[in-house]
């Protein structure tokens, strides 16, 4: 029986990145549809994720799950026989997903804010994300992945922060490499990595989105 | 690896910390119950916790487990042979549970929350209409879940039952204090046959706080000022 899986997605999204990269590590053909969220969401959208009305939304087999964050566990769980992302042992597997719930609760408002904000609040959430981020780099530690040898789950709900970090800086005037060099060393690694390298907009086109964003919300 | 001493860092009011003391009751887990004193933090939460000095921290041989649900996963994975299924077994029912337990803590705990801080008539009607929201949504959702069954979960309580069902005690004393009633029989009929369950499983009753000693325990925190 073949699957049908669809993805409905918005390029700049680091929640939609991490589904996309999910999918192409297991190997999975899926159907990618881009959601114009600026202007219109399409009845899809509104149909498979009426509470939240928010991509990334996995369809599959018509069935919707919604939030990338289970997205990747149910992809892992769907597609077990090739590249585990999760740790098999319970304790290394919770801790896992108390990173990830640290990166959702953290970074993304806070880099939102270097970008967003001016004056005291900016240099405030540039001071913030260095934290965070040499939080997560101690995490981290000596290992060439989150996961340790291999690409896992938390590689994956980090990576789609790095095509966001020069935005960040450039907006932020601020440096992550002087204080984070191990984790943009990771951040490299882990764009050697095909289904990264697809599934990752370029920083450039990111910049641009940003001057997009400010202009509608009028954020100077 | 089931061996090794279990701790729970955590308080007897709080709804996130009753989340894995109802799965460790369902997997007959015992464990050293480590109450934090309302007002302070002590070292070994600081340590076992330090990126948000929060409650509940399960400590298993010594190795801290932070985040609620995160620990309710850990209880069901770790103690696996004992006692029933925390979380369902297929991955897309998998995936509700864990959708509708952020839901849970993200929007519905939230409109909760709210109702109580809401000052003067228009703010409460206003909270109260979205309360009702979030429980019609719920209401949806347990039906959808249970599949005719008497729990999120099935036949027995288990991860989206434990993470609605904590806060039922605060949802009454909601009430209470706010005198109006918030999970109403005629708008959620099956989400409030539900609660009844609920509250009466074995697993829940000796860790679900009454609600007269809860209510004079939210008249102490509230008193308080705001930092």
């Amino acid at each position: 029986m073949t699957d049908e899986v669809i993805l409905l997605n918005f390029w700049p999204s680091m929640f939609g990145m991490r589904t996309m990269i999910a999918l192409q590590e297991k190997g999975v053909k899926y159907e990618y549809r881009e959601e114009d969220l600026i202007n219109n969401k399409s009845p899809l959208l509104l149909e498979m994720n009426p509470i939240h009305k928010k991509i990334p939304v996995l369809i599959h087999n018509g069935k919707p799950v919604c939030e990338s964050i289970i997205q990747i566990q149910y992809i892992d769980e769907i597609w077990s026989n090739k590249n585990p992302f999760l740790p098999s042992d319970p304790y290394q597997r919770a801790q896992a997903l108390f990173w990830a719930d640290f990166i959702d609760k953290k970074l993304y408002v806070c880099g939102r804010k270097t970008w967003s904000t001016k004056g005291e609040e900016q240099e405030a959430a540039t001071k913030e994300i260095l934290e965070i981020l040499k939080t997560l780099q101690s995490e981290l530690g000596d290992k060439p992945y989150f996961g340790g040898d291999e690409f896992g789950f938390l590689d994956i709900a980090l990576i789609g922060y790095y095509s966001w970090f020069p935005a960040y800086q450039k907006f932020g005037n601020f440096s992550i490499e002087p204080e984070c060099s191990k984790l943009m060393a990771w951040g490299k690694r882990c764009m050697q990595r095909e289904s990264v390298a697809k599934s990752l907009p370029d920083s450039e086109k990111v910049g641009g989105f940003i001057l997009q964003l400010k202009k509608i919300y009028g954020i100077e | 690896m089931t061996t090794g001493e279990v701790k729970l860092i955590g308080a007897w009011a709080s709804p996130f910390v009753m989340r894995p003391r109802i799965a460790l009751n369902l997997k007959s887990v015992p464990y050293e119950f480590l109450q934090e004193t309302f007002g302070s933090k002590s070292e070994l939460l600081l340590k076992s916790n330090p990126a948000h000095k929060k409650i509940p921290v399960l400590l298993h041989a010594d190795k801290p487990v932070c985040e609620s649900n995160i620990i309710v996963e850990y209880i069901d994975e770790t103690w696996s042979s004992s006692g029933p299924s925390v979380l369902p077994s297929h991955p897309y029912d998998r995936a509700m549970a864990r959708f509708w337990a952020a839901y849970i803590d993200e929007k519905w705990f939230v409109s909760l929350r709210s109702f109580p801080k809401a000052q003067g008539e228009e703010e409460t009607k206003a909270a109260l209409a979205q309360l009702e929201e979030a429980n019609a949504i719920l209401e949806k959702a347990f039906i959808d879940c249970s599949k005719g069954k008497p729990f999120f979960n099935g036949d027995n309580i288990g991860y989206l039952d434990i993470a609605l069902g904590c806060f039922l005690g605060w949802l009454r004393v909601t009430e209470l204090t706010g005198g109006h009633k918030l999970l109403d029989e005629a708008k959620t009929p099956s989400l409030s046959k539900w609660a009844e369950r609920f509250c009466n499983d074995p697993a829940v009753k000796p860790v679900m706080p009454e609600t007269a000693k809860l209510a004079e325990f939210a008249k102490k925190i509230f008193a308080k000022p705001h930092a």
